[in-house]
């Protein structure tokens, strides 16, 4: 970003020639503006973490009476809470595991390889993405509860629906995404450092651990964490995929029918400020690690 | 040799590629042929190819189809008035507070999507943080609400997907070349007038009187009102080099975060439950209700096979019409 930066002109001399309106507008209105809808976008955070230190009185969590750490003290103290949240977190880290590798290879193919039925695969890929929430779920939910009628499927394996189904379920949506972050890092990849590698007399397998994969693996971690990500939030296909089986999502849901508990709040919070660390530390790391790509050819140029 | 490496895509391809023909291609036959059922849940099911239900459930559920495209497609176009200036704020004028305002554009993804919109539920309540005190000093009367509306439903929706329809544009705002505005500049391009004038308010009106006809108002004044302000916005602060540099070469984020708005906001139904009342439920309201309350599966499907066959057939229409290849991956 910024290495383009400094190829182009300042926005500040795109100035020149406005009038003193249109400086004006780029001077309060587009900052007073911006400001506006960032705080419209961040505001729902802020009262769900300023919620979870609420002390309500009777079960719904809807008015701020008092501050209070009991919910913090104790985030799982609901019947049935530690139950979803655990599934939650098993669901989210296996389909993150497998999108991420499934996915991974896809890119792979797609970027580095010509082949037949290229524009077939990549309409596969499209396809998920842009289906509605409601249609992927459903349509899982009348393939397993047909499988019944399926005799080489296992009965129990996939119906009655369980954690199974969800993960099963939740990987199948992952993968697109997965596939177009990867294939955005593969795109304009130094083949060049591939070749040396090979006529270094590396193979493909050393090759490939030693020279591609840890330039893609910036590409991937983000993929990983977009997954995860969509994965531990995921409402509507799980609520048609997951038979008996809760999660912190159908949790909520059901929660918020008759009163939301205050440690949902809390739960929310612990999340959200887990994945800003672990995007503020991945940011930090790829930074680092383009500083020390870079840095050493820099020197003996300048 | 030879051979083997011509292998290698589709060995590479093969789990990922498997997995979703299992699990969403098939799946997706199945729901065609789940809706062809007849029976009901405790008697069981036949496969009758009964491609009756389809008319049947267009008829039936019309007014849910309807709704749902309309408020699909007003917070779309919401998303966008809220969304482009403020990417292009943060494209052009972020300076060194870029990377912090696309983080809090994206923070709200961090928080469940249900969480944020319980949220806006205690926000919005009727004696709430908003109209609470606006309604202590007078300002509104004792029995105006917002919670349980169709423009609540349509706000959260707006809300929910404000970053998917911001970040596209941002990062084809961001491509834009301050080189080629200022040649625009040098070549005596200034405010666009009178076109600004009269596309600001044709869009500003139509956009109102869409507000208004969906939100069941009279459609007249809010037109005025849109034309007025589209007018104003046009004269004052379009210029002619956004109109033929900045805009056309924000259009491919256009198509991506229009698509990526609106495809999930026909679909939702978090915000018409949580949000809304029993008039504002969209279609994804029936199909779940129909799949996990009554367990009436062929229409179910019929529905949901309805809503993905529109939604495909628009999608490769619209891609066609604007002519990007990008987003189905065909430039690879």
């Amino acid at each position: 970003m910024s290495a383009q930066a400094t190829v182009r002109s300042s926005p500040a001399r795109a100035d020149r020639g406005r009038t003193a309106l249109g400086r004006k507008v780029d001077r309060w209105l587009l900052p007073v503006y911006t400001m506006a809808v960032v705080t419209y976008l961040v505001l729902p955070v802020l009262v769900m973490i300023m919620f979870s230190f609420n002390d309500p009185t009777g079960r719904s969590n809807l008015i701020f009476r008092n501050f209070s750490f009991a919910a913090w003290l104790n985030p799982l103290g609901r019947p049935g809470l530690a139950e979803a949240v655990t599934n939650s977190l098993w669901v989210a880290f296996g389909a993150t595991l497998i999108a991420t590798i499934l996915g991974t290879l896809i890119a792979l193919a797609l970027v580095r390889y010509g082949f037949r039925g290229r524009s077939s695969t990549n309409l596969l890929i499209f396809l998920p993405m842009s289906t509605p929430e409601v249609v992927l779920g459903a349509s899982l939910l009348t393939m397993f509860v047909s499988t019944t009628k399926l005799p080489f499927v296992p009965e129990g394996l996939l119906f009655p629906m369980n954690i199974r189904t969800i993960l099963i379920a939740h990987v199948m949506f992952c993968i697109s995404y997965v596939v177009v972050t990867v294939k955005a890092r593969l795109q304009g990849f130094p083949r060049h450092l591939e070749e040396a590698a090979m006529d270094l007399g590396a193979n493909e397998w050393v090759t490939f651990w030693k020279v591609t994969f840890p330039l893609i693996l910036p590409g991937v971690v983000a993929a990983a964490l977009l997954a995860f990500s969509l994965s531990i939030d995921d409402y509507v296909i799980t609520a048609l995929t997951s038979g008996q089986t809760d999660t912190f999502p159908l949790f909520t849901y059901a929660a918020q029918l008759r009163g939301i508990p205050v440690q949902v709040n809390v739960i929310g919070t612990i999340i959200f400020v887990s994945a800003v660390l672990l995007v503020v530390l991945t940011t930090l790391w790829q930074r680092r690690q383009a500083v020390r790509d870079f840095a050493p050819q820099r020197t003996p140029e300048s | 040799m030879r051979v083997s490496r011509r292998a290698i895509p589709y060995l590479l391809l093969l789990p990922g590629i498997g997995w979703l023909i299992l699990f969403y291609l098939y799946p997706a036959l199945q729901l065609f042929l789940v809706s062809l059922w007849t029976g009901n849940i405790t008697d069981g099911y036949q496969q009758t190819f009964n491609f009756g239900i389809y008319a049947e459930g267009l008829s039936e559920y019309s007014p849910w189809i309807v709704r749902s495209a309309a408020y699909g497609g007003l917070a779309t176009i919401l998303a966008f008035l809220l969304g482009y200036p403020l990417a292009y704020a943060i494209a052009f004028k972020g300076g060194r507070y870029k990377n912090l305002l696309l983080f809090l554009v994206i923070a709200p993804f961090f928080v469940s999507f249900l969480l944020r919109t319980i949220s806006w539920k205690i926000i919005l309540a009727d004696s709430g943080i908003v109209l609470g005190p606006l309604k202590d000093v007078g300002l509104l009367g004792d029995d105006f609400r917002i919670l349980a509306t169709p423009a609540a439903v349509i706000a959260g929706i707006t809300y929910n997907l404000l970053p998917f329809m911001t970040l596209p544009l941002y990062v084809a705002l961001e491509k834009v070349d301050f080189r080629l505005l200022e040649a625009a500049r040098d070549l005596y391009a200034g405010p666009w007038r009178p076109g600004g004038t009269i596309v600001g308010a044709i869009v500003g009106g139509a956009i109102l009187a869409l507000a208004a006809f969906v939100l069941d108002a009279e459609p007249l004044i809010p037109a005025a009102v849109g034309a007025a302000i589209g007018a104003a916005v046009g004269t004052f602060l379009i210029s002619e080099a956004f109109v033929r540099v900045t805009w056309p070469m924000s259009l491919p984020g256009v198509f991506a975060g229009s698509l990526l708005t609106f495809i999930p906001a026909v679909g939702d139904f978090i915000n018409a439950e949580l949000l809304g009342n029993p008039r504002t439920q969209m279609i994804g309201n029936v199909i779940q209700g129909r799949f996990l309350e009554i367990a009436d599966y062929p229409m179910a499907s019929a529905l949901s096979f309805i809503l993905m066959a529109a939604i495909i057939v628009g999608v490769l229409l619209y891609a066609r019409v604007l002519g990007t290849e990008e987003l189905t991956g065909g430039r690879a």
